[in-house]
């Protein structure tokens, strides 16, 4: 690297000195509360750019979950989209009129509002957002432990190729249950490819009132950075933790964590079924968020646009991981408009945005070749760039292709 | 193998009497190759033992029968009189068997403690729920986990406890690996070829700290080594395998003057 970038890091280093790690933490926590009230100073609509900040915040909680099966467990899961569409439908079921007949009619309430707008009773399932969020965690989590399972044989390619299939059948599982699931009974669970419109509106559970987006998006904002800064905390407190440790010793080597006595099954399993539970978590958030659940949304592109958030912002580090997932939505969001003006003066006749994932490919492709370790690298990518290794050298860098029986079951 | 050499330990099977580990009649077959056919061996307690042989004679294999990386084709192994055959690696080292790898396997990007941190995993019991809300049973947990991998660190000889592991000069990853097998508390361990690459210096410090682990601690060294220096000096009891066939064993003073051992490593031309 050139001098200009080394001395660029040792300010950033320094500067990051000159106050404690909570001290930032605070400055940072403090910044994001008042957001929208910076934006509303700086322009004059800051509504576009503070829903692309709140759909952000959903995708930064899905990256960090992304970012515990990939970053920190080592497992290539390309089909992350299957957890945000059962996180998405949960709360479809549970806060819509999506099953009209349950109690007979008058649906069941707890801490929702139970008249409409108009008066009239409210049929089908409504419960709480704020419950909704964790029976959506916890039945996504089972989720990731049932999909996980049969893929723990798996390295590599395979398990992309599995997690892959995984994300794209559970979409269309989804479409299918018009009349039961796997043919088991006649409930509508998802309305095929129309989806489940309109979703409930967050209410705080000691009123009754709901929040009014998208018309107003500040307090739905502040739900949304509750939710992300609730998630920051459960990764770090796991990052630093016996199961931290067990997840990258397994990554690093599964051989010598299992004979380090690390269960291999359970530690993975552990891995898919907390991201898992982020991804739901998100899911139900955007559901109510976007107003509907459908399987529109749960494309296999979507698993690659986290899966970039990762890898562009750090892997294996929760700030890179969050700072990718910025860059990333507002870049889909806003610099995919700016370039639809370029193909018309080439002559050319088509729409940028239907080629994001393409534009998507080259960002990551540059990325690889200028800086691998993505944007903020995690301490220990950092420290192992600082010390200066002459691989040659060592010994336990030779790919290891020994055919361990690692049993796992 | 002969059938005199069997039989001794097939009687001392049955009776138990002080032996560590016992492994009886141990087969390893992959496809058509015979990597380890029927060795019988055994480890008593506080004894350091070695298995030796020529490249390929096996060894690396009967250790892996022995931790659970490899699931023998025939034969039992019982430690400390449990039945330990195929059990998964991650149970063996339970049971109190640890090991270190020939070709080092540590975890690369994290540092000294915390490779030894994670040789500790079976014996912490702090669970996911715990973890997140850091109870003071966690919090007590890990803090004194990191003081024992300081303490382990330290009794190795390594000073950089803060580095990371693929980042320690070669002679130091030897001894980490060694502290992160000592971490699960073992009764058993087993070493892989330790002095590989190591000077003569460091080769007698390794020898003295089997020593030590053995006097202090209690516990018992099964060593594959081609140091035969090393091994003549610190072995109770030498086995030398050809073959994947056990072709000698006993005192290392026996073992040194057999002539199938010096035909195996000099050639039957000699």
């Amino acid at each position: 690297m050139s001098t200009a970038t080394a001395t660029l890091r040792t300010n950033a280093a320094g500067i990051r000195r000159l106050l404690p790690n909570w001290a930032w933490g605070l400055i940072f926590i403090g910044l994001a509360i008042l957001y929208p009230y910076i934006l509303d100073q700086l322009m004059a609509s800051p509504d576009d750019l503070l829903d692309a900040s709140i759909q952000t915040l959903g995708f930064m909680i899905m990256a960090l979950g992304l970012n515990i099966v990939v970053g920190f467990a080592g497992l290539l899961d390309l089909g992350y989209v299957a957890f945000y569409a059962i996180g998405a439908f949960v709360i479809g079921w549970l806060g819509s009129q999506q099953f009209p007949d349950v109690a007979g009619g008058k649906g069941i309430h707890i801490l929702t509002p139970v008249k409409s707008a108009f008066g009239s009773d409210v049929p089908g399932i409504h419960i709480n957002f704020f419950i909704v969020i964790f029976i959506a965690a916890g039945f996504t989590a089972i989720w990731g432990v049932i999909l996980g399972a049969p893929t723990l044989r798996l390295r590599g390619d395979y398990l992309a190729i599995v997690t892959l299939a995984f994300g794209e059948i559970v979409p269309r599982v989804f479409e299918n249950s018009t009349s039961g699931i796997f043919g088991i009974g006649h409930t509508d669970f998802s309305n095929g490819r129309q989806g489940i419109t309109p979703i409930d509106k967050i209410n705080l559970p000691w009123t009754t009132e709901t929040l009014r987006y998208p018309l107003e998006l500040k307090p739905v904002y502040y739900v949304g950075l509750f939710m992300v800064l609730l998630v920051i905390f459960f990764n770090i407190r796991l990052r630093d933790s016996r199961l931290g440790r067990a997840w990258i010793a397994v990554r690093e080597d599964e051989v010598a964590a299992a004979a380090m006595g690390v269960n291999l099954v359970r530690t993975k399993l552990w891995a898919y079924a907390i991201g898992a539970a982020l991804g739901g978590f998100a899911g139900a958030f955007l559901g109510t968020y976007n107003n509907t659940v459908n399987v529109d949304q749960f494309e296999f592109g979507f698993s690659v646009f986290i899966l970039c958030m990762v890898i562009i912002g750090g892997m294996g580090n929760i700030w890179g991981v969050m700072l990718g997932a910025v860059v990333l939505s507002m870049l889909n969001r806003y610099l995919l408009k700016e370039l639809n003006g370029i193909p018309d003066k080439l002559g050319l006749d088509f729409d940028v945005t239907s080629i994001n994932f393409g534009i998507f490919g080259f960002f990551l492709l540059v990325m690889m070749v200028l800086r691998p370790e993505g944007l903020l690298p995690s301490s220990r990518r950092k420290l192992e760039l600082h010390g200066e290794v002459d691989e040659s050298d060592h010994i336990g860098a030779e790919s290891d292709h020994e055919l361990y029986e690692v049993r796992q079951t | 193998m002969t059938e005199q050499s069997t039989e001794p330990h097939d009687a001392a099977l049955d009776g138990g009497g002080g032996a560590l580990l016992e492994a009886a009649h141990i087969s390893k077959i992959f496809g058509g190759l015979v990597a380890v056919n029927d060795v019988t061996f055994r480890v008593p307690e506080k004894a350091i033992v070695s298995l030796i042989g020529p490249n390929g004679a096996g060894k690396t294999t009967f250790f892996n029968c022995l931790t659970g990386l490899y699931r023998p084709t025939t034969g039992r192994v019982v430690f400390d009189g449990a039945d330990i055959t195929a059990k998964r690696a991650d149970l063996v080292t339970r049971a109190g068997i640890a090991r270190t790898f020939q070709n080092i396997k540590l975890f690369r990007t994290m540092t000294s403690i915390e490779n030894v941190q994670v040789g500790m995993h079976a014996q912490l019991r702090s669970r996911v729920t715990g973890m997140v809300i850091r109870t003071p049973f966690v919090r007590r947990e890990e803090k004194a986990s990191y003081e024992r991998a300081r303490e382990l660190l330290r009794f190795v000889g390594l000073k950089r406890h803060n580095e990371l592991a693929m980042n320690l000069p070669y002679g130091d990853q030897r001894r980490l690996e060694i502290a992160r097998a000592l971490a699960s508390n073992p009764r058993l361990l087993l070493l892989d070829e330790p002095t590989a690459g190591m000077n003569p210096q460091e080769s007698e410090e390794l020898r003295r700290l089997m020593d030590t682990l053995r006097s202090e601690r209690g516990i018992s060294v099964l060593l594959i080594e081609h140091d035969m220096k090393v091994v003549m000096n610190v072995s109770d009891h030498i086995t030398v395998l050809d073959h994947g066939e056990k072709i000698a064993e006993g005192a290392p003073a026996e073992v040194r003057k057999n002539p199938r051992v010096i035909e195996a490593y000099l050639g039957s031309q000699a």
